[in-house]
């Protein structure tokens, strides 16, 4: 299998992401409505396929034997977390420039669904750490940084439910959401600032051509699934704000997730 | 620019004579974290060599437990009689409000530490290796760094429900990287500093100033247009 092909099918989900944003900004429905299908189909044959590709196709690793093999769904987990950090830096950037709660809703979706991201994938790095390292957790910059960014996500949402007000809830949020994109910045980079027990980023070239296949090809079933969920999570959440704007006083106060 | 400095002293002059006339924050806020550093003593037990040890962290806990209570203070005594409103009709800068409030909490900061410091020197039996002026200092630029981010995330806190519970959930996370730095440093000065790693503590704690009170200067506005 060429090196290129899981590229080439990142294609489809960058493509999606950057259109989505594109036409957020100039007010046109999200290209997403009718879409999606595709996306979340390619996302479930990839992963699929990818089990196959990671768990059999892919060789073993020269020191960890097939323990290794754990990365193939621990790496993209926590790429997508970081991914949906940044997006959401992003879009609460864009919402201090130009108020728009469409944006505020994609801020929430994705911090919601990088929260998820991060959580599973720092679980997974735990289930991997207990047979390499011996332990389940550690205090490594890397570790401790990627705690800190869950505990940072999970405050921003509680902020949000905090905020009765549509308005300064948006601008607030915005405001966390810029302020929070150092963290996981820290969370990339900590492994270089700060050499200790996680390695360091591996580059394609210094590991097996078939294990670079493999984990583009489930990063790219991720990202897929990622964009999926942020897109269902978005239209949540506007349909709650638009609720909430028209009809504040309609809304049941025992509905769950709804602030009372 | 020499308008934007007068600005920000005269309203942390405001803060601080606020405090003067009561000292309500400050009675607290001593006597607070005196009982906080009892209580590490206590759930350690009375084991000398393990409290030497960590002293540093617990001088930094007491200190950052204080002083969410006194950033959650420092701008709930703005909203009684809305007198927040008053600050926004007059003609300040909301940065220099900012930059105002965050060196006045920041004296408070300072002066807890002050007292802190030789408490639990005679509680947990240190010995001063470096100089008072190095101590002082760390407190100093600790204490800076936990003011700006704390300022900025109890003015966010201040327009939610449960302020109180706001607060340190944002603001912790934030100051991780603070409190680390913070206790290996005042730690080298009850320890000494046999490898030289002071300046490098001392230099990710300038970094980090820099980062919160840039941050601060910029969003503040933003935050003040909703509180």
């Amino acid at each position: 299998m060429p090196v290129w092909l899981p590229l080439a099918l990142l294609l489809v989900p960058v493509g999606t992401l950057i259109t989505m944003l594109v036409r957020v900004i100039r007010g046109q429905p999200s290209i997403l409505n009718r879409f999606w299908p595709v996306l979340a189909g390619q996302g479930v044959l990839m992963i699929i396929s990818g089990g196959y590709l990671g768990l059999v196709w892919a060789p073993p690793e020269r020191d960890m034997g097939d323990v290794y093999r754990i990365i193939y769904a621990h790496v993209p987990q926590v790429w997508m977390a970081l991914l949906a950090m940044t997006f959401n830096f992003c879009c609460s950037l864009l919402y201090l420039f130009r108020k728009n709660l469409k944006t505020d809703a994609l801020a929430e979706a994705s911090a919601e669904v990088g929260l998820y991201f991060g959580a599973v994938g720092v679980t997974l790095g735990a289930i991997w750490a207990r047979p390499t390292w011996g332990v389940f957790w550690t205090w490594d910059p890397r570790l401790t940084s990627a705690a800190v960014m869950l505990v940072y996500y999970a405050g921003y949402l509680a902020a949000r439910r905090f905020i009765d007000n549509a308005d300064s809830r948006g601008t607030i949020s915005a405001v966390l959401g810029v302020f929070g994109i150092t963290i996981p910045v820290t969370v990339y980079f900590s492994v270089v600032w700060m050499r200790s027990l996680h390695q360091t980023q591996s580059t394609p070239k210094t590991v097996d051509p078939m294990m670079v296949i493999s984990l583009r090809w489930s990063a790219t079933a991720f990202l897929c699934l990622l964009i999926v969920f942020m897109f269902h999570r978005y239209r949540i959440a506007m349909a709650r704000l638009k609720s909430e704007v028209a009809q504040p006083e309609s809304l049941p106060s025992a509905m769950p997730g709804v602030p009372s | 620019m020499s308008r934007f400095l007068r600005m920000i002293f005269i309203l942390m002059g405001k803060d601080l004579l606020i405090e003067w006339r009561t000292f309500a924050r400050t009675n607290a806020l001593i006597f607070f974290s005196i009982a906080t550093l009892l209580m590490f003593s206590f759930a350690l037990g009375a084991n000398i060599v393990a409290l030497r040890q960590h002293a540093a962290g617990y001088l930094w806990m007491a200190m950052l437990f204080a002083s969410v209570l006194s950033l959650g203070e420092s701008f709930r005594i703005e909203h009684e009689n809305n007198s927040i409103d008053g600050l926004r009709l007059a003609p300040a800068d909301p940065r220099a409000l900012f930059v105002g409030k965050a060196l006045g909490n920041t004296v408070l900061l300072v002066g807890l530490g002050l007292v802190l410091s030789p408490l639990s020197i005679a509680l947990f039996d240190l010995k001063m290796v470096m100089s008072f002026w190095s101590l002082l200092a760390i407190i100093g630029i600790g204490a800076m760094a936990i003011s700006a981010a704390g300022t900025f995330y109890a003015a966010v806190a201040a327009n939610a429900r449960a302020r109180d519970v706001l607060l340190p959930v944002l603001l912790f996370p934030v100051l991780v990287p603070v409190l680390i730095a913070a206790v290996k440093a005042t730690t080298l000065v009850f320890e000494g500093d046999a490898m030289d790693q002071m300046p490098s503590w001392l230099t990710m704690l300038g970094t980090l100033n820099l980062v919160y009170w840039s941050m601060g200067f910029v969003l503040f506005p933003r935050i003040m247009e909703d509180l």
